[in-house]
C-alpha cells in the first residue's frame, strides 16, 4: 500500500518512526478484527438472523438514500458551482456543515425538526397522523443527512473545473439551463459523480450516530448493519465480528473503487 | 457513560485530564466503548487499576462500571467510600450492564462492577472474580410517559393499544431482559417501536415524547420525576431484578467497595431512590 519511492534527503528514520506508528495505528485494529474472527464457523455466523437482517435493511436505505441524494444532490452540486452571489457561497458553507457535525448531534437536530414533537415533525403528527422517528424513513433520512454533504462537496468541485465556453456553446446551440446541465455537465463529470457516490455511500451505510438517536434500533426496521453490529456485540460477538467483516470488506471494495483517486 | 472514553473525574487533581461534567449517558461514546475496547487489545492498552505494586505516592484510584440505572446514585455512595478512604479517588462510569461486562472480559481495567441483573452477569470470566459475589439492591419495572401523557396511558394492559409507540431496552441488557419477561408472564402483546441500548437511553425517548411509553425502572422514573410521570406496576405482577457487585480486581479496597455497597448508609441512599433493599437471606 505504501508506495516505493526512492527515498530523498532528509526522510530519515525521524519521519520513518512516526510514519510507521501511524500506519500500525491504522491497520492493527483491522488486523485484530481479521484475527479474532472465526473463519471456519463464519458461514454459520452469517446465517445469524441480525446479520441477514441488518444488511437486508441497510442495501435497501442505502439505495433509497443514494437515489434521493442524485436527485438533489447533483442539481445542488451545479447550482453551488454555477452561481457567484453572496448566497451561494454561504450555502456552500452551510452544505458543509453536517460533515464536521458529529453523527449524533445530527441525530438529535433531525429529532428536533422532524420529530413528533419537533419543528416540522410536529405539525406533521397532529395533522397527517405522520410519526417519522422509529421509520425505515427515518433511517434514510438519517443517511441522507450524512451522505449528501459529501456529494455535494465533491461533485461541485469537479463541476467548478468545467469549462465555461460548453455551457455558452449549449446555450448558443439553444439549450436551456435543464438541458445544458443534462447533455454537458453532468457527462462531463460522470467521474466526479462516481467518486462522490462512493464516499457518500460508504458514509450512508456506516451511519450509526444519528440513526440510533432519530430513528431507534427495531431488527428489519430501523437496525441497519452498524446497529446490528452493537446490538450483537454483546449477544453473539461472533455474528458481530462476521458482521464487522462483511461491512470491511464492502469498505475495502468501495476503497479500490477509488483508487484512481487515493492509491495512485 | 462508558469505561472507555468517559470517566468523571471528581477530583481533578492531576494533570492532563480533561473533565467531563456531563452525567448522562452520551450514546456516541457509549457507542464507540466496545469498538475502542477492541482496538485497544492489540496494543496492550489498559487503563485504571493499579496492582499491589507497593503503595502509590499519590491518590489511589478505583475504578467502578455501572449499570445506567445506577448513574444517579452511585454518585453519593462513592463519595461516602471516599470519605471512609481518605486518598481513594472513585472513577464512575456507567453503561448498559451487557457492555460493562463485556468492556471487563475484553481487558478494560476495572475495580468492581456493579450491574442490573444477575443474568447480565454471567458471561463474566472467572479470572475477572475476585471474591464474593454481593447482592445490593433490587429494582422493579416501571411504565415511564410523557409529563401530558399523549397516549394516556394507565395501566400495563394499555401498553397493547394500536398506534402506541413504545419503546424498551435491548434484550441484552437487565431491563430489556425484565421487559420480556413482564410482557411473556402477563401475556400482554406489546407493539415496540425500539430497542433502545440501554435503560437510560429508553427514558430519554419519553422524556422528548417521542415515545408513549417506555419500559424503564422505578429507579429512573424517579430521578425524572419533573421530566417523565410514572404509571406503577402492581407489585405482584412486576419483575423484580437482583443487582449483583463483585470485585474485579486483586485491590483489597474493591472488595472494601462491594462490603461498602452493603452498608446501613448505602442502603439508605439507594432506598431513598426506590431502589429496593439487599435481601437479607442467608
Amino acid at each position: 500500500m505504501v508506495a516505493d519511492r526512492p527515498a530523498g534527503r532528509g526522510s530519515g528514520w525521524s519521519l520513518r518512526i512516526p510514519a510507521g506508528i501511524g500506519l500500525a495505528f491504522i491497520l492493527l485494529p483491522l488486523v485484530a478484527l481479521l484475527l479474532r474472527t472465526d473463519w471456519a464457523g463464519l458461514t454459520t455466523h452469517l446465517s445469524a438472523p441480525v446479520v441477514g437482517q441488518s444488511l437486508r435493511l441497510s442495501a435497501v436505505t442505502t439505495s433509497v438514500t443514494m437515489v434521493l441524494v442524485w436527485l438533489l444532490g447533483t442539481p445542488l452540486a451545479w447550482l453551488l458551482a454555477r452561481s457567484d452571489s453572496r448566497l451561494t457561497a454561504w450555502a456552500r458553507a452551510l452544505v458543509t456543515v453536517p460533515l464536521v457535525l458529529p453523527p449524533v448531534v445530527g441525530g438529535v437536530a433531525l429529532l428536533l425538526a422532524w420529530g413528533r414533537r419537533g419543528v416540522l415533525g410536529g405539525p406533521l403528527e397532529s395533522w397527517f397522523g405522520i410519526g417519522v422517528p422509529f421509520t425505515t424513513v427515518a433511517v434514510v433520512m438519517a443517511e441522507l443527512f450524512v451522505a449528501l454533504p459529501f456529494y455535494v462537496v465533491s461533485v461541485e468541485g469537479a463541476m467548478r473545473g468545467l469549462d465555461r465556453r460548453y455551457d455558452q456553446v449549449a446555450a448558443t446551440l439553444g439549450a436551456g439551463p435543464v438541458r445544458t446541465f443534462l447533455t454537458v455537465a453532468v457527462p462531463m463529470v460522470l467521474p466526479g459523480i462516481a467518486a462522490g457516490s462512493a464516499l457518500a455511500w460508504a458514509r450512508a451505510l456506516g451511519e450509526f450516530g444519528a440513526t440510533i438517536t432519530f430513528a431507534g434500533s427495531f431488527p428489519g426496521r430501523t437496525q441497519t448493519a452498524p446497529l446490528g453490529v452493537y446490538a450483537a456485540l454483546e449477544q453473539d460477538p461472533q455474528a458481530a465480528i462476521a458482521l464487522s467483516v462483511v461491512m470491511l470488506t464492502v469498505s475495502v471494495l468501495v476503497l479500490g473503487a477509488l483508487r484512481s483517486r487515493w492509491l495512485r | 457513560m462508558n469505561g472507555a472514553g468517559n470517566r468523571r473525574r471528581r477530583h481533578p487533581r492531576r494533570a492532563g485530564i480533561p473533565r467531563v461534567a456531563d452525567r448522562r449517558a452520551s450514546s456516541p461514546l457509549r457507542t464507540l466503548a466496545p469498538a475502542l475496547t477492541l482496538a485497544a487489545l492489540p496494543l496492550g492498552a489498559c487503563a485504571a487499576g493499579q496492582d499491589s505494586a507497593g503503595q502509590p505516592a499519590e491518590a489511589l484510584t478505583l475504578t467502578v462500571l455501572a449499570a445506567a440505572s445506577l448513574t444517579d446514585v452511585l454518585e453519593p455512595i462513592a463519595d461516602g467510600f471516599e470519605g471512609d478512604h481518605p486518598g481513594v479517588d472513585v472513577e464512575l462510569s456507567f453503561a448498559a450492564s451487557s457492555t460493562v461486562v463485556q468492556q471487563v472480559n475484553e481487558g478494560a481495567g476495572a475495580d468492581v462492577v456493579a450491574l442490573a441483573g444477575e443474568s447480565s452477569l454471567e458471561p463474566l470470566a472467572d479470572e475477572h472474580r475476585h471474591g464474593d459475589v454481593a447482592i445490593f439492591a433490587t429494582n422493579q419495572l416501571e411504565i415511564a410517559v410523557p409529563v401530558d401523557n399523549p397516549g394516556a396511558v394507565e395501566s400495563l394492559d394499555d401498553l397493547a393499544q394500536d398506534g402506541l409507540t413504545v419503546v424498551a431496552c435491548a434484550e441484552q441488557v437487565p431491563c430489556g431482559q425484565a421487559a420480556a419477561t413482564l410482557l411473556e408472564e402477563q401475556d400482554i402483546t406489546v407493539q415496540i417501536a425500539s430497542y433502545e441500548p440501554d435503560v437510560r437511553a429508553t427514558l430519554t425517548k419519553v422524556e422528548l415524547g417521542e415515545a408513549d411509553a417506555g419500559l424503564v425502572y422505578r429507579t429512573d422514573v424517579a430521578a425524572a420525576a419533573d421530566r417523565v410521570r410514572g404509571v406503577a406496576i402492581p407489585e405482584e405482577r412486576n419483575v423484580v431484578n437482583h443487582y449483583p457487585a463483585v470485585a474485579v480486581s486483586e485491590q483489597e479496597l474493591a472488595r472494601s467497595f462491594v462490603d461498602h455497597l452493603l452498608s446501613d448508609t448505602s442502603q439508605r441512599t439507594l432506598t431513598d431512590a426506590g431502589f429496593g433493599a439487599a435481601p437479607t437471606d442467608p
